[in-house]
């Protein structure tokens, strides 16, 4: 592969990362994965309130292994933007997905996340994916806890296909530097 | 319900009240700028009087007021201030109300603080000039409090459009177009 | 060796950590600067704090809001009255029907029908709105008390929250924000068999109430944590703006209810609890004892409301009945006028509060004539609470800011508006 990937269109990185089979340890580094993800709730409006009623006893995440949250982002490797970010918010929301440590996804959470949802105003962002690049959006404003589950049964498939985003970016750059050392 | 407050200040203050009306069982009075502090003191000290508890403060900004049903005259125009600011009391002894209103003209949009009165009116002023950009002179801290400092503008006036962002931080590959894929070699 | 040592000080500027013997004397003393938030999970939201402290102990602290700031007021100026309700949903979302009611008040006072509101139609937002009150109690002190460490108490208010977020999703549709009630009304009404399903849940809230407090009142950890946290005078309290529990912790007696009273409230009986000391555990005390007396006005309200229509018989507001809207013209250009220019509220200016979950919450709205209102400023208690929050945690520990924000119960969507 001679061609500089530089696309985060997720269609075109799909289709190099179907062909690029994965191996019996990736499958089975990506099951472990999806079984325990560490969630970093980045909660800031009324979507927290769905949050803690997913995390509750009725419709338990605890049954998808992400129940801990970990306030940390060092500490966690799924972000959960829950509710609306705004400008002000950006650099805080993009110093904390940065801090943390491949592989990391992120879920947008509730429309606001997604979109800016019925704000459309001069401080709400239109969603967060203006500043982090997002894997899976939850509509619903805000959304039912079973919404919030089947995301993150998408997202689990996800994972153990390899397509995350910052999966995909680590597969990507190891494309890269075995075509550079191929070349070189 | 408080008229009775109103006649207290006419008659305590008349040099300083332009005019007294009551709308929706609210009372309101209008007060000369430069002589805010005072009636705001005499308000809060006066036994009969008593607004001990502030409720809210904010400014209506008149540049696109043209209501139904009213006579052209009571539009907005070029020669009438600009803005209101509306400070609203309330007393807990008397539990009476009054709302007290003052004229800002644009070019001077500045009024003495009443933070030093009541502290709730120290976040309430910082949020009406973060807003409508009036100066409050003598407040202790006078700064943007919901909006960052590198925002430009003053976002509740009727000037200002709705949707003009202007953010702090965007993704790098957003600016650039769609894919490269197979063009950049 | 003490030339090494001496060197080092002359490049720190100070004595290095190595150096230091195990006396008070040498530890340096310099105040550190902090940063709380603003993604923090004892934020409740999100709320930044600048803390400049001395070892644990709090020096001064600059309390900034504004990362939720969702432009309400700016939003309010372009849409119409009726479509203001869900973003008055999303002021207190854990109580979203007494914004609602709020909201609706001040339409109807502008438009001066607040006296012929049909009596069912108050009845039934007088239930959802302390039901909405109990759910704002019970996410407060639930999260507080997580906050704490104590986990149990958490999950089981999280549990009676979800059967009474069921009941208000067959009233309303919506889980969370209901955009339920309407100027002049509500929009449906109250589907068969609620009634003994309300009496049920509140029978089994107020036994999770016991157990929730057999594990928390006398509960030395929890005691120790609380009590003699953030206290505040009386004076203090009115001077700056409180209402609500924490200025009833306080002692102050103002309930909006009680005060200025509205609706049907003054055809119900209830209390209004009434605090001594001001700090958290009187806060908290006082918030479960309210939702003792909401469910007694629920149970009142559940005997006493009278049939009838529920939104009042005023083409001015309210949407024509379907099968009209359906069948003659004049009914579908009315509905079409309310739906896109709104309901016409005559020009003038008015101050309408109800006791929200956090106190006085109120709309000051200026009317122009048309279906959108000119301003619409919305008064939240959360943003006048979190101004004392700095005077609050002034001299006490970093750890106690967490109680202290707990038992503010600062809502982000309110403060920040």
């Amino acid at each position: 592969m001679g061609v500089e990937i530089t696309t985060t269109r997720l269609s075109d990185a799909a289709l190099w990362a179907k062909a690029a089979k994965q191996s019996k340890l990736d499958q089975v580094t990506n099951w472990g994965r999806k079984f325990s993800l560490f969630s970093y709730p980045f909660v800031t409006a009324c979507c927290g309130m769905e949050f803690m009623s997913v995390a509750a006893p009725k419709y338990d995440l605890a049954r998808f292994g992400a129940e801990f949250p970990r306030f940390s982002p060092r500490q966690s490797d799924l972000l959960m933007v829950v509710g609306t970010i705004t400008e002000k918010q950006g650099p805080a929301l993009k110093r904390v997905y940065d801090q943390m440590a491949e592989p990391k996804w992120v879920i947008a959470f509730g429309v606001c996340a997604s979109t800016g949802g019925f704000y459309q105003n001069y401080h709400a962002m239109p969603g967060c994916d203006q500043v982090i690049p997002v894997d899976v959006y939850i509509p619903g404003c805000p959304p039912r806890p079973e919404q919030v589950l089947d995301a993150l049964i998408m997202l689990m498939d996800r994972i153990q296909a390899g397509r995350g985003h910052s999966q995909l970016a680590i597969k990507r750059e190891q494309i890269i530097a075995s075509a550079a050392q191929d070349e070189g | 319900m408080s008229q009775k407050v109103l006649d207290a200040l006419t008659t305590a203050h008349a040099a300083a009240i332009e005019r007294t009306e009551s709308q929706h069982g609210d009372e309101i009075a209008w007060v000369k700028r430069d002589q805010l502090v005072a009636v705001a003191t005499w308000l809060k000290n006066d036994p009969a009087m008593a607004f001990d508890a502030p409720v809210f403060c904010t400014c209506i900004d008149r540049l696109d007021w043209r209501p139904l049903g009213v006579a052209p005259s009571q539009h907005w125009s070029e020669d009438k201030p600009r803005f209101e600011v509306c400070y609203q009391l309330r007393s807990s002894k008397h539990r009476h109300r009054v709302r007290l209103k003052i004229a800002v003209p644009e070019h001077d949009a500045r009024l003495p603080s009443l933070a030093g009165l009541w502290p709730a009116f120290d976040w309430q002023e910082r949020e009406t000039f973060d807003m409508y950009g009036i100066k409050f002179e003598g407040h202790p801290d006078l700064r943007r409090i919901y909006l960052y400092e590198e925002f430009v503008g003053y976002p509740l006036r009727k000037d200002y459009p709705k949707e003009k962002r202007q953010p702090l931080v965007r993704r790098d590959d957003l600016t650039r177009s769609t894919s490269s894929v197979g063009k950049e070699k | 060796m003490a030339d090494a040592q001496s060197l080092r000080q002359l490049v720190l500027g100070r004595k290095d950590v190595q150096d230091l013997s195990d006396t008070e004397q040498d530890l340096p003393p310099d105040l550190m600067t902090v940063n709380m938030g603003p993604s923090h999970p004892a934020m409740h939201g999100t709320v930044r704090i600048v803390l400049t402290v001395d070892g644990e102990k709090v020096v001064k602290s600059d309390v900034q809001p504004g990362y939720l700031h969702r432009c309400f007021e700016k939003e309010s100026e372009h849409a119409t009255y009726t479509q203001i309700f869900p973003y008055t949903d999303r002021l207190n979302y854990v109580s979203p029907m007494i914004n609602n009611v709020g909201w609706a008040m001040v339409a109807e006072k502008l438009m001066s029908i607040g006296k012929d509101i049909p009596k069912r139609a108050e009845y039934i937002r007088v239930i959802v709105s302390e039901m909405s009150r109990i759910t704002d109690h019970l996410t407060c002190v639930g999260a507080s008390a997580m906050e704490l460490g104590a986990f149990g108490p958490f999950l089981f208010f999280l549990k009676c929250r979800e059967w009474l977020y069921e009941l208000l999703e067959i009233v309303s549709g919506a889980r969370l924000t209901h955009t339920y009630v309407r100027v002049g009304g509500v929009s449906k009404d109250l589907p068969a068999g609620f009634d003994e399903r309300l009496t049920h849940t509140l029978d089994e809230i107020e036994k999770v109430m016991v157990e929730v407090e057999g594990l928390l009142n006398n509960n030395k950890i929890f005691r120790d944590r609380m009590a003699g946290i953030g206290a505040m005078t009386r004076e203090e309290a009115i001077a700056t703006g409180c209402v609500g529990p924490i200025a009833r912790a306080c002692g102050v007696d103002y309930d909006v209810r009680k005060d200025y009273p509205y609706s049907i409230y003054p055809e119900v009986e209830f209390d209004v609890p009434v605090g001594t000391t001001g700090d958290c555990l009187d806060r908290y005390l006082v918030r479960l004892e309210e939702m003792r007396q909401s469910i007694r006005i629920l149970r009142q309200c559940l005997k006493q409301i009278p049939d009838g229509p529920v939104m009042i018989d005023d083409p001015r507001c309210a949407l024509p009945p379907k099968v009209d809207t359906y069948n003659t013209i004049e009914s579908m250009i009315r509905h079409f006028k309310h739906i896109v220019d709104g309901i016409k509220v005559p020009a003038g200016e008015t101050y309408a509060f109800v006791e929200g979950g956090n106190g006085e919450l109120g709309f000051f709205v200026v009317a122009d004539g048309t279906g959108r209102p000119y301003k619409a400023y919305c008064r939240s208690p959360s943003f006048v609470h979190l101004s004392t929050a700095s005077q609050l945690i002034h001299g006490h520990l970093i750890a106690d800011i967490v109680p202290i924000f707990g038992m503010i119960n600062m809502i982000g969507g309110e403060c920040d508006k």
